[in-house]
């Protein structure tokens, strides 16, 4: 590439001379692992094949939810157009009526909201996001030759299919899926009565985000232990690129909250299998009053956050890594900061164990108890406004190379202060009061965490699909992307944060029910034809990534974008193990750009006499 | 058929952009990876400065576009004392706020431009600068430090219950799918016992008739109150979690089937007055109907209303009911045309109820009580109840 000079090392001398020699090929006569095509394509327990597998079957769950975002997006802004012609795809959840009038029916529209949340924040950028990445670099960043177990990986993705096939499914059931809101609150969540998603959509829900946290508990102790463990010779926790914290910090927060998701998910299936009342209490439905007394609905919430928080930061964590590394290599220039950003990773994760209940603020809690929860919550702000200044600072001072990886990480801080901004009023209290559930806070999260986390992945996805596939996505089709999407993004919601000021709520199915709600048909149909154009702009990129993998320019050079981490010492395509002969040894932190006038010195590269390791400061 | 040419369009479309991109592909390895990058370079540098700059005029225009909707400015003006302090609150953090992102979005864009890749510039070796990461951790410190206090200060305001001895109003709001059921206490200005097994038709709360509190309890189908006198509004769900939401008042609070929840608020604008307010904006100036010069215009037929903003299930959108703040005397005029439930609905119907297994009248003295007759006393607010003297156990007691 233009900007890889001669830098006079041979990688493959120092690695021969100061690599470690951990046995490998030693023992691996003819790769067991890796001899038929199911062992490579289907049941693998390569590193790189999983993470092939999660980010295939995340963008394949993109494409559902986003397309169900039109179909309830055409409702909300063109409420009265005929929608008969959905007909063939949706069957009868439109109703048409005698004269031809086909409408989306209510039950649907909340369904396609639910299913939209779920599928977005759990398989696309959950398993999509950090499990495509983490499983990817940690071994190749970190120099090992594969995660802590193959074999667990392996069954990870595998729950993570198990639990799409059984979401998949309750799609097709006779009474819809379920309906009740991403998040379940009970009662609407534990009585079938009260709709209709509730009854075996709900059980089909619970079952398979059951099967989910499996999935992310196994890969989640995989990436800590490989992490912890199978460092290459050198390779000091803060010698580890920004990329490598941001999935391990990701991983230690998955295993200490989704398993209190889980239990929270039992008690509901208890109450609605079993006759217990954890969140039931006197209550009158469908003409009869149930036994149930005593149980509290607030129980849920509490359960449920205490994941939900941590799991907002779960999936832009690891977006946040992406994009220091991806901003430090096409700056040119050291991330700015480096132990502040782990620091404040570190503050971050830690922060977010304890703010939960700021989406409850008007859930009934004892307000006393909120004023703990606001100061927690604005505390958050600090390392997060730490992170955005180390980013503007990396680009300060740089020689910026622009192409779509980059375009998306520069985007990805844009959304990220502009979307957390608004956390800043959502988590005072006070001002929550007006702004809960209305689509001011729509467009918090999605700007803050939806796009946000999505350029994170982009970036991440055009950075190493060198490294997945030995071929160069499409630059120009990636730029188009770029361009289309980050104008549409905020054309999408940022007119939402007005429609939540003048206090819209959100989840409803029509707004002329409303005086107060119904005077913005106009901006409801700009930020409809918006998300159809931003749509359509990602399936340019489904073009391109997959016209790339088979037609994409090859990448001719090991280190294309002259960065300084390990995974660019491998083979172009490696093999199972990554490197053919020792494993890399590394004599520096990973952000030596523009040191000592050479634009970059890799990590593998000894310091030189009396040179000072650019971490430890 | 529009089906296949729709599908042929795409396919089409997606003919042409891998067209486009492999031709560009083509070019710049013709001109030379090294050029292209560069072209690349000044291109979108230079695109993502104009963006940056319509990006931030964009938020300008549109937040004055969208000015009437906005909290504290226009004439989205809080109808209740203490939805004003939040609205104030709003404003301070969207000036706070508003600072951060236009500085740090000035110098996003600019720093991306200023050091787009060039050949030979040598970079800034600056892997860190402690003073200034002092500096960007403390600001945004004492910043939300500020924030905090003042948020809470209000929050605690707010959320304040009514003190002993307040002179209030309490009415009951009581979610279930898919309206809202209303409850005043009556002259008597207590709310009755409930019980959620007593529901049925005629008896939508559930209420238990022996407790005498409730006997002058009514039902109306839209919130009446009087301005300026605090308001405590119980919130109960009878099936799922429902929001008690009055976007004029600036309150939120979920209604939960067992656990009673409540609101304190007092309004400070009569619905007539709002109306008048609203008048000043243009567009709540137009015509209902546009092509009707007669008919009325939005401001002159604006409500406050109350909606649900707990997702409650697939007729969630729908739980209107209309709140109307009108001044004392409107309010004890209203007041005098209520009937209690008990005495129209209930009293000698001879319906039956099921609780705990044992059937029992709905009527707890099947007709033998006659209503109470409710006078108010002309000369102060207390209210006394006459009863009629031959009813037998009537625990009728002020
Ligand atoms: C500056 C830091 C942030 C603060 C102070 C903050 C605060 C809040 C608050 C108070 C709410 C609840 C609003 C309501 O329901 O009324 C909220 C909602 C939400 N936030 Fe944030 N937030 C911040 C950053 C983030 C980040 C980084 C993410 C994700 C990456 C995120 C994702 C979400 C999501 C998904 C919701 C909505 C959940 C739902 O109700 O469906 N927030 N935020
Ligand atoms: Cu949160
Ligand atoms: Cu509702």
């Amino acid at each position: 590439m233009a900007y890889v000079t001669e830098t006079g090392y041979n990688e493959e001398v120092l690695i021969k001379e100061n690599g470690l020699n951990d046995h490998f090929h030693d023992h691996h006569h003819g790769d067991k692992f890796q001899s038929n095509f199911i062992t490579t394509y289907i049941f693998s327990q390569d590193h790189k094949m999983i993470a092939r597998q999660f980010l295939i079957t995340g963008m394949f769950w993109a494409i559902i939810g986003a397309a169900m975002s039109i179909v309830f997006r055409l409702q909300l802004g063109f409420p009265e157009e005929n929608m008969a012609w959905l007909r063939p795809i949706l069957g009868k959840w439109i109703t048409v009526d005698e004269a031809g009038m086909g409408r989306l029916a209510p039950e649907f529209y909340y369904a396609l909201v639910t299913m939209h949340g779920t599928i977005i924040v759990f398989f696309v950028l959950t398993a999509g996001l950090s499990g495509t990445f983490s499983n990817l670099l940690i071994p190749l960043q970190l120099g090992a030759r594969d995660m802590a177990s193959g074999f667990l990986n392996m069954l990870s993705y595998w729950f993570f299919f198990l639990s799409s096939a059984v979401m998949l499914y309750s799609l097709f059931l006779s009474t819809g899926p379920f309906s009740g809101g991403w998040t379940a609150y009970p009662p609407l969540s534990a009585l079938p009565q009260a709709s209709t998603g509730s009854g075996t959509g709900m059980t089909l829900w619970l079952l398979s985000l059951t099967f989910f946290v499996v999935s992310v508990l196994l890969g989640g102790i995989n990436y800590v232990t490989t992490v912890l463990n199978l460092r290459t010779k050198g390779m000091t926790l803060w010698r580890m690129p920004l990329t490598i914290w941001a999935f391990f910090l990701t991983a230690i927060i998955g295993i200490l909250s989704f398993p209190v998701l889980v239990s929270g998910f039992f008690l509901l299936m208890f109450d609605r299998g079993l006759g217990t009342s954890f969140y039931l209490s006197e209550i009158f439905i469908g003409g009869k009053a149930l036994e149930n007394v005593g149980g509290s609905p607030i129980l849920y919430q509490h359960l449920f956050w205490f994941l939900g928080h941590p799991e907002v930061y779960i999936i832009i964590l690891p977006a946040m890594g992406l994009v220091s590394e991806v901003l430090s290599v096409h700056a040119r220039k050291p991330i700015f900061g480096y132990k502040a950003m782990v620091m404040s990773m570190l503050a971050i994760g830690f922060l977010s164990f304890i703010v939960w209940a700021h989406h409850m603020f008007m859930s009934g809690v004892n307000p006393f108890i909120s004023n703990f929860f606001v100061l927690f919550t604005l505390i958050i702000a600090v390392p997060s406004a730490v992170k955005v200044f180390n980013w503007i600072a990396t680009l300060f001072g740089g020689n910026i190379r622009f192409n779509s990886p980059m375009l998306f990480a520069i985007g990805f801080v844009s959304l990220f202060i502009s979307g957390g901004l608004t956390g800043i009023f959502l988590g005072n209290s006070a001002i929550d009061i007006p702004m809960h559930d209305t689509y001011f806070v729509v467009a918090h999260f999605h700007i803050v965490m939806g796009i946000a986390a999505f350029f994170g992945m982009f970036a991440g996805v055009y950075h190493w699909f060198p490294k997945m596939f030995g071929r160069f996505m499409n630059e120009m089709m990636g730029k188009i992307h770029f361009w289309g999407t980050i104008a549409g993004a905020y054309a999408i919601f940022w007119p939402m944060h007005y429609l939540g000021m003048a206090g819209v709520p959100r989840r409803y199915y029509r707004f002329d029910t409303f005086e107060a709600f119904k005077h913005f048909e106009d901006t409801n149909k700009f930020i409809t034809v918006a998300a159809i154009i931003v749509f359509a702009l990602q399936i340019v990129f489904v073009i391109n990534f997959f016209y790339s993998i088979f037609n994409g320019k090859k990448v001719t050079d090991a280190n294309p974008w002259g960065a300084t981490t390990l995974e660019w010492t491998t083979p172009i395509e490696p093999g199972h193990g990554n490197w053919e002969g020792n494993l890399p040894a590394v004599e520096r932190w990973p952000y030596d750009y523009g040191k000592n006038g050479r634009e970059f010195i890799p990590q593998w590269e000894p310091l030189a006499a009396g040179e000072q390791d650019g971490g430890n400061h | 058929m529009t089906g296949l040419i729709i599908l042929l369009c795409i396919v089409m479309l997606a003919i042409v952009i891998i067209q486009i991109g492999k031709v560009t592909e083509l070019t710049a390895q013709i001109r030379g990876e090294k050029d292209a990058q560069k072209e690349s370079n000044e291109w979108n540098s230079k695109g993502l400065l104009i963006f940056g700059a319509v990006f931030l005029i964009f938020c300008v225009v549109s937040a004055s576009y969208y000015r009437d909707d906005m909290l504290w400015y226009g004439v989205n003006e809080s109808a209740s004392v203490e939805g004003s302090s939040i609205d104030n609150l709003f404003n301070i953090t969207l000036i706070c706020t508003g600072i951060v992102f236009f500085i740090t979005h000035i110098l996003l864009f600019w720093f991306s431009y200023k050091y787009r890749g060039r050949e030979g510039r040598t970079v800034l070796y600056m892997p860190h600068d402690n003073r200034l990461e002092m500096i960007w951790t403390a600001v945004p410190a004492v910043v939300l430090t500020f924030l905090v206090i003042a948020g809470l200060d209000t929050w605690n305001d707010v959320m304040a219950d009514v003190k002993e001895g307040e002179d209030y109003i309490e009415i009951e709001a009581n979610g279930m799918q898919f309206a809202w059921n209303l409850r005043y206490p009556g002259p008597d200005g207590k709310l009755g016992a409930r019980d959620y097994k007593r529901i049925t038709a005629s008896n939508p709360f559930g209420q238990d008739f022996t407790d005498p509190k409730g006997l002058d309890d009514f039902y109306p189908d839209e919130i009446v109150l009087p301005v300026g006198k605090k308001v405590r509004v119980r919130i109960t769900a009878r099936d799922v979690l429902h929001n008690f939401y009055l976007p004029h008042f600036r309150t939120k609070m979920d209604a939960i089937p067992g656990i009673p929840t409540y609101w304190v608020f007092t309004p400070k604008i009569t619905t007539e007055e709002y109306r008048q307010m609203l008048a000043k904006s243009d567009e709540w100036n137009e015509k209902m109907d546009p092509s009707d010069p007669e008919s009325k215009t939005r401001a002159e037929m604006f409500n406050y209303e109350l909606a649900c903003a707990e997702l409650c299930g697939k007729g969630h959108y729908s739980m209107r009911r209309v709140v109307r703040i009108v001044s004392q005397q409107e309010y004890e005029d209203w007041l005098k045309k209520q009937q209690s439930w008990y005495a129209n609905n209930v009293h000698n119907k001879g319906g039956k109820v099921v609780i705990n297994g044992k059937e029992e009248s709905e009527d707890p003295f099947e007709g033998k009580v006659t209503p109470v007759d409710v006078v108010k006393d002309s000369t102060s607010t207390a209210v006394t109840v006459k009863k009629d003297s031959t009813a037998i156990a009537a625990p009728v007691k002020k």
